[in-house]
């Protein structure tokens, strides 16, 4: 436990003393800041528009930083052969890849948590005051936290046998073909009954639903989610994340150095 | 009690050649065995195998065969490495840290307690000269400073066993100086030491054994003065005799104005005395072999890489 703090405070060190990071930091601050001034100088421009340009800046930046640092996690350690130093102490191989993926998800929370604030401080001045709908805001945010994770534990996966070029294609496909697993559903379920339309379903079933994070347009019109659905949507992908952790550890397990 | 054990250690890779995969052998079953508190010398040119055993030995790598024991616990253990330093060859650490960060970092992963871990940094940084640069970023850090670097972390958390691959490699005479005598001072204080290198002049000076290994295998072990054996068949005998005559023994070389040495078989030992009973005798000492004379005899392979190679699989 102790080594995996270790590590992932080191890993969050070398993400934020990263110039892309805070690049990337620096285009939400400008993202959240054309947003508001549209808000401001636009009559048309409601707070449903400020809360889904926003919510959509946070999932780009999220996905960059998640794909950008997760796909070089493993292998650069490999690469750069630091992953012999490490090793050589008192480190599991299940303890390096924890701390790797803590590491990040604390990367992220610094991401979400900053971008929540301007947010809030853009949603105040839009509104001029608080909204009690504005929970759901927080919600949507904490789903997309939870998003992020679940493509943070597919890319760290990848980038323990790929390359990180291959580790950043695979990484955006598993999101791009995850943000459409219920009309990948739909489609395959409309085929005739037979293999094919099993194994399809299948397949479907496998591939991460990412869409059931998705709650902008619930948040921009401030329509509260149940209870049940924050407790589904957790465990979802704490199981979902724990299974692809534990394949990359199996993966790691299996190299050598 | 042996620190270090290693038993019948055998090591394939495999690798690809098309659409063949061939094994290629880099370890054939080498014992080793480093008793406490020595300081123990892997020496082999490049590819004879060193680096492959200490990664076996570390657990970096499975071993195809035989087995290890580290500190006497079998190997793979994650708990004996609290009590093991290691020195990667050319370390290579995180750019985005400072020398501090960096060995404290690892200081942390070794187990020291955070209320030592500040007095235990600085310390290693001293001994190893890098507390001035201490908070240097490692990216500007030179190959030699990184050496030291690596160093520092390898002896932060005071190690039972150090484990060093190369660790002269990039310093200059000065800097290598004072790893030999950090080595040494290391020894005193209680830790053994297992040391890769190729610079045999330092290996003759540290240790007090040594394994050269050729090809994987075992070429020649054992103490210092038994691999340089003390030759019983040559002697050299060192003498001053008066006034400017030639040397009183042919094929003597003058070492000063009135001071001669030559090289004699023992079988003329008395004989060449005997001749030299007017002058004044300095020494008579027997023949040493140097380590690199043994290094090169034991290397000589007759086996090519090639014949390494065992079918494809």
């Amino acid at each position: 436990m102790k080594a995996i703090s270790i590590i992932g405070g080191n890993t969050f060190k070398e993400a934020v003393r990263d110039r892309v990071f805070l690049g990337l930091l620096l285009f939400a601050v400008f993202v959240s800041g054309i947003t508001l001034l549209a808000g401001q100088m636009s009559f048309g421009i409601d707070s449903g528009v400020l809360i889904n340009s926003s919510l959509l800046a946070m999932t780009l930046i999220g996905v960059g930083v998640a794909v950008f640092f997760g796909a070089q996690l493993v292998l650069k350690e490999i690469e750069r052969r630091t992953i012999y130093t490490l090793l050589a102490h008192p480190v599991a191989r299940s303890e390096f890849v924890l701390g790797k993926y803590v590491g990040l998800l604390l990367t992220l929370g610094l991401n979400c948590f900053f971008m929540a604030l301007l947010l809030w401080a853009a949603l105040s001045l839009q509104i001029r005051g608080f909204h009690p709908g504005e929970w759901v805001v927080l919600t949507a945010i904490y789903f997309l936290f939870l998003e992020l994770s679940l493509l943070t534990a597919w890319t760290l996966l990848f980038s323990s046998f790929a390359t990180p070029v291959m580790a950043v294609v695979f990484s955006l496909a598993i999101f791009a073909v995850g943000s459409f697993t219920e009309d990948l559903r739909a489609l395959a379920r409309a085929g005739h009954a037979g293999l094919p339309r099993t194994l399809a379903l299948a397949t479907c079933y496998l591939l991460p639903d990412f869409s059931v994070f998705n709650i902008s347009s619930r948040a921009a019109h401030f329509i509260t989610v149940p209870a049940r659905m924050i407790w589904l949507n957790s465990a979802y992908a704490l199981l979902y994340s724990g299974f692809l952790l534990l394949m990359t550890i199996v993966v790691l397990e299996h190299r050598e150095f | 009690m042996n620190v270090v054990e290693a038993e019948g250690l055998k090591k394939h890779y495999h690798r690809r050649k098309g659409l063949h995969r061939n094994r290629q052998l880099a370890l054939h079953g080498l014992d080793l065995q480093v008793g406490e508190g020595e300081i123990f010398g892997l020496l082999g040119h490049n590819g004879a195998g060193k680096t492959t055993t200490i990664k076996c030995l570390l657990g970096l790598m499975r071993p195809s065969a035989g087995r290890v024991r580290l500190l006497g616990a079998e190997m793979p253990a994650s708990r004996v490495l609290k009590s093991v330093g290691y020195l990667p060859e050319s370390p290579y650490f995180y750019q985005y840290l400072t020398c501090r960060e960096l060995v404290t970092f690892y200081a942390a992963l070794a187990g020291v307690p955070a209320s030592q871990r500040s007095e235990r940094v600085n310390s290693s940084l001293l001994r190893t000269g890098m507390l001035a640069a201490a908070d240097m970023p490692l990216r500007k850090c030179s190959k030699g400073m990184l050496q030291r670097v690596g160093l520092a972390q390898a002896i932060v958390h005071g190690p039972q066993l150090l484990i060093l691959d190369e660790p002269m490699s990039g310093l200059d005479p000065l800097g290598r100086r004072e790893v030999r005598e950090l080595i040494l001072e290391l020894r005193r204080e209680g830790a053994t030491i297992l040391f890769s290198t190729h610079i045999l002049s330092d290996a003759e000076q540290l240790c007090d054994r040594v394994a050269i290994l050729r090809q994987g295998s075992l070429a020649a072990a054992g103490r210092m003065d038994e691999i340089l054996q003390v030759s019983q068949s040559q002697f050299e005998l060192t003498w001053r005799q008066e006034g400017s005559s030639p040397p009183l023994l042919s094929g003597a070389r003058q070492l000063a104005a009135s001071q001669f040495q030559v090289q004699v078989a023992a079988s003329q030992l008395w004989q060449a005395l005997h001749v030299l009973q007017g002058a004044e005798l300095i020494s008579v000492q027997p023949l040493r072999r140097s380590l690199e004379e043994v290094f090169v005899a034991s290397t000589a392979s007759p086996t090519s890489a090639s014949q390494l190679q065992e079918a494809p699989q």
